[in-house]
């Protein structure tokens, strides 16, 4: 098993406002590490303002990072031009009404990638590319001259697909991809990921909130709360034997499709909102809405350390939590 | 609760029970008839009743100043003695004699002036050097302003900020000062060039008044295209197609023309339209103050100033031009308006 | 027995738009019970929300009624003027929405907004109504009601947004609370409160909830009934269990198969749904399901199918269950 990407504290400010002395920072991404085996498919999961979608984009370099570094294939890419990687490194977007440019055919769109990269020897060569790119993801060619606004979520969603993989990648970063799907067409979708990562050896990072479809496609899950990483595991492991108390509570809080097991499960419900990226809690981010918080919580950041085989947590008081 | 009849309304028998095959099932699902952008502008545009009578009327002007000067018998510098202050449809004494001898002489449709000049032909070529003016300035403003804005917008920070004093800086330049300065110093030089060095003899003809009108919409009036564009690619280049388009690896310079410029035609269309009226507007001012064409090209402005003088004895010398101007104007403001109502991406959706 | 709270029936609704005509509903029929929490599942296209909106007439502009009666609270609302409508919603009947951004005026403060109701529909002058308006957001679980009435919506978040609307909606102890995808838009721990608070406020105030949502593991939560609608008809109604541990339909068997379960111990490939939801401007003859259905038979393209009743509270549109019936006989009533 080789690791495809690494990142090392990886952090990612962003300046909003306050004057020249005393600069205000949204710590988005704050000191993350984590790695990805070839093949092999990481599902990140959190909340609003967690920090996984900009992790996501920093990785690709579509925002600079403000610190850290990102191993790609062995190769440190936090400071290289990015060209030659855009070839093996793609994204996939959440919306798929956003994510495509409504003046493009779809055919144009697909076949974007294909003229940037010069990989087409001439014009058939390029019509055949995107032609057999549409139909592997279960469009046909007659879609191709058509634009974007003529297509369902679904359907737009997969033009995004076909899009990433007319380079031939080898990673993807799939940004919330189904978030914004009808349920009876994200299953069609999940499955076509699955199908491409077993045809094409695919890679992925599968940044998603709803931790039912993250955890039945990846193999490990990281939880990332207010710009940090607090545990991380082997989704079975992640599910049934989790450790720190947010992650206990977000797999909680999700209602459970099933009438009898619904009415006996017991709910842990946090108390209060998540704080503002803006101004996070000191020491442990999430103590303001943990029931296990003491004095070290608000002095001390918990260190991310492997307490087992492949699972990681940041907390100072598992033994209290088990 | 019980809701449902126990009797069936139809008459149905068992073979409507069999399985469905593919093609019953394909039939049903049919794509809708595919409709681009510019389609649905187009459709949304022809609904406009006042945007299609505006789209007609200049038509029809460009027709009158294009096109009917190769079917007109008299030229617009052509003074015929004898034919001077014609009434409209009057005939001077010469031609009623060449009537009674038989020669058909077309009529004076808007009489002649005071140097015996068609009246008509000058204002169908005064109305063909308005237009041109109106459109060669607009697509010079067209190109410095989307230039400048997209790249102001694009890359923002210092260089937008740069870029944008720079502008706020030429707002506050009075632009008829300034050509009428060009026009002073660049006098001179320019003559010199048309008569010394082949190939600018053109100069001549047009005028360095015309001139001086170009050189000074290229320096100053491009601001306002810029604001425009600027804008729209400042809510563009925030898009996810546009954050796409740079994880595919695309340049700069490919997402500024393919997706941030294409997605701002309609804006860029609009304001193009409505910046023609105004250029024609300040051609026809500065013609009527005498900075404009040279004689004897007409212009709708030059024709206006010469009749001021004779107003009280043929107020039609006045009229003509004036109606002419206002009808252009008129009508490309308003296909300007019906052209955002229809191409106007807020009120696509 | 409980008295009857909403009866919609035979509800035939169309929305007119230049480019056609868009049957959003095509004969829907609901009853509901005082205290009963029915669940309104639908994808996108299927006319969950707009069955609600028409429940408070707040389709009239765009869209119109073409058939069919609806009955609120003895009330007929087909048949009432604006005025009349105006006088009942807020009062008797509310509605929470899925974005409380943008169902919070941004330019009144949050004390403004639930005044306003209060005064609209009771006697209560200024005074009052503030002094109700702080024991609204004390009763959803807001804290420092008085500094909060003085804010702006943007000043709070998601989650203490959306309480503020329960709190408008509850301002007059209304028998129906419409919810309408009301934490779609939250995190799920918040979500998690916000259906804890939903509940409690229900068995307090002694009132009936219709949740409408896509997500079906809220409605196995909280409903006791569930209406699963597509395309502008309830394809299947039952009570909860039904639904889940017996569905009929083959659209609800193929949304119960889709959706990945959390607690799956084994990875099991999902089964989607093939195909892609139903153009409601030139909508199919027969069962609007038939295009994506594996079962589709050839009566199914040609006309709509009627309903089976399968128990007493568990009915369905299917075209198979006829056929059952027809070759099995006794099975269903």
């Amino acid at each position: 098993m080789s690791k495809l990407l690494e990142i090392k504290n990886l952090k990612q400010y962003f300046h909003v406002s306050g004057n020249l002395f005393k600069p205000k920072y949204v710590k988005a991404v704050d000191d993350v590490s984590l790695f990805i085996n070839k093949g092999e498919t990481l599902g990140l999961v959190g909340e609003s303002g967690c920090g996984k979608t900009t992790l996501g984009r920093t990785i690709l370099r579509l925002y600079e990072p403000t610190g850290g570094k990102i191993i790609y294939d062995g190769t440190d890419i936090t400071n290289v031009d990015m060209l030659p990687y855009r070839r093996r490194m793609q994204i996939v977007f959440q919306d798929p009404y956003a994510s495509l440019n409504p003046r493009m055919t779809v055919g144009d769109i697909v076949g974007e990638a294909i003229d940037i990269h010069k990989l087409a020897q001439n014009k058939k060569d390029r019509h055949d590319r995107i032609i057999s790119m549409l139909q592997r993801v279960g469009l046909n060619s007659e879609h191709a001259n058509r634009y974007p606004h003529e297509f369902s979520g679904g359907q737009r969603q997969r033009i995004g697909i076909a899009r990433a993989l007319a380079v031939n990648p080898e990673f993807i970063v799939c940004d919330e991809p189904v978030s914004a799907l009808d349920v009876s067409i994200q299953a069609q979708i999940v499955n076509m990921f699955e199908d491409l990562q077993a045809e094409m050896g695919l890679t992925y990072l599968f940044i998603a909130h709803d931790l039912s479809v993250v955890k039945h496609i990846s193999k490990r899950i990281g939880v990332m709360y207010l710009g940090k990483l607090v545990e991380l595991a082997d989704s079975y492991e992640l599910i049934f034997h989790s450790v720190h108390p947010y992650t206990k509570s977000l797999i909680s809080a999700i209602p459970i499709a099933d009438p009898r097991q619904s009415r006996i499960s017991k709910r842990i419900i946090l108390e209060g909102d998540v704080p503002s990226p803006l101004n996070p809690p000191s020491g442990c981010r999430f103590r303001t809405r943990c029931k296990y918080a003491t004095e070290l919580c608000v002095q001390k950041e918990p260190e991310f350390k492997e307490i087992s085989q492949g699972h990681f947590v940041a907390c100072h008081h598992i033994d209290k939590v088990q | 609760m019980k809701h449902v009849n126990n009797k069936l309304s139809l008459q149905l028998d068992v073979s409507d029970f069999l399985p469905a095959d593919k093609e019953e099932k394909q039939s049903l699902v049919i794509m809708r008839e595919s409709v681009s952008f510019w389609r649905d502008g187009v459709r949304r545009f022809k609904k406009n009743k006042i945007a299609m009578a505006s789209l007609t009327v200049v038509i029809l002007v460009l027709i009158f100043a294009f096109i009917m000067p190769a079917f007109y018998p008299y030229s617009y510098e052509q003074q015929i003695r004898g034919s001077e202050n014609l009434a409209p449809m009057q005939y001077s004494k010469q031609e009623l004699e060449l009537i009674e001898s038989g020669v058909k002489v077309f009529p004076h449709i808007l009489g002649t002036d005071s140097l015996g000049r068609d009246t008509m032909i000058r204002l169908m070529y005064g109305s063909r050097i308005s237009l041109l003016v109106g459109l060669v300035a607009s697509v010079l403003v067209l190109i410095i302003g989307s230039v400048y804005g997209s790249i102001a917008g694009y890359f923002g920070g210092k260089v937008d900020m740069i870029m944008m004093r720079i502008v706020d800086i030429i707002y506050t330049v009075p632009d008829i000062l300034i050509i009428i300065l060009l026009m002073v110093t660049l006098k001179y030089p320019l003559e010199d060039l048309a008569n010394n060095v082949p190939g600018f003899g053109w100069i001549n003809r047009i005028g360095v008044g015309l001139i001086c009108i170009f050189i000074v919409f290229s320096l100053l009036y491009w601001v306002g295209m810029a604001r425009i564009v600027r804008s729209q690619i400042l809510t563009l280049k925030e898009q996810e197609f546009v954050t796409a388009a740079k994880a595919l690896g695309a340049s700069n310079g490919r997402i500024i023309r393919k997706h941030l410029l294409i997605n701002s035609m309609g804006a860029l269309i609009v304001t193009t339209t409505l910046q023609i009226p105004s250029a024609i507007f300040t051609e026809s001012f500065l013609s009527f103050i005498g900075i404009g064409v040279a004689a004897p090209m007409p212009s709708l402005g030059s024709m206006a100033s010469d009749a001021i003088g004779g107003i009280q004895s043929y107020p039609y010398r006045l009229m003509a031009p004036a109606i002419m101007i206002s009808l252009i104007i008129l009508s490309f403001n308003l296909l300007g308006d019906g052209l955002r109502d229809a191409f106007d991406p807020k009120l696509k959706d | 027995m409980n008295k009857i709270l909403l009866n919609i029936q035979n509800e035939r609704l169309s929305f007119f738009t230049p480019a056609g005509e868009v049957k959003a509903l095509n004969d829907i029929s609901i009853q509901m019970n005082e205290g009963d929490v029915l669940g309104i599942v639908g994808e996108s296209g299927s006319g969950k929300s707009v069955t609600a909106y028409s429940i408070m007439g707040l389709t009239d502009r765009a869209g119109r009624l073409i058939g069919g009666t609806i009955e609120f609270n003895g009330h007929k609302i087909n048949e009432m003027s604006e005025k009349e409508l105006q006088k009942i919603r807020g009062n008797e009947v509310s509605i929470i929405f899925q974005d409380p951004m943008t169902s919070l005026n941004p330019v009144y403060t949050i004390g403004n907004q639930i005044r306003e109701v209060i005064m609209l529909h009771t006697n209560k002058d200024k005074k009052q109504a503030q002094e109700r308006a702080i024991e609204l957001l004390t009763l959803v679980g807001i804290n420092e009601p008085e500094k909060r009435l003085k804010q702006y919506p943007h000043e709070l978040s998601g989650g203490m947004r959306q309480r503020v609307m329960i709190a408008i909606a509850l301002a007059c102890e209304p028998k129906l609370l419409i919810a309408d995808e009301p934490t779609t838009a939250l995190d799920v721990t918040i979500q998690a409160q916000i259906l804890e608070l939903m509940m409690e406020l229900k068995n307090k105030i002694g009132m009936s909830i219709i949740m409408i949502t896509h997500d079906l593991g809220i409605v196995a939560s909280i409903c006791q009934k569930i209406a699963v609608m597509y395309a502008g008809k309830i394809v299947e109604y039952g009570t909860v269990d039904d639904i889940f541990y017996n569905p009929k339909h083959e659209y609800t068997k193929g949304l119960l198969n889709s959706i990945p379960k959390l607690t799956d111990k084994e990875h099991k490939r999902l089964v989607p749904i093939e195909g892609t939801p139903v153009d409601l401007l030139n909508p199919p003859k027969g069962c609007p399901f038939a295009p994506r259905c594996n079962s589709c038979m050839k009566v199914c393209i040609k006309h709509m199918p009627e309903y089976t009743q399968i128990s007493d509270d568990h009915y369905s549109a299917c075209w198979l269950l006829q056929k059952e019936k027809m070759l099995g006989g006794e099975k269903y009533e």
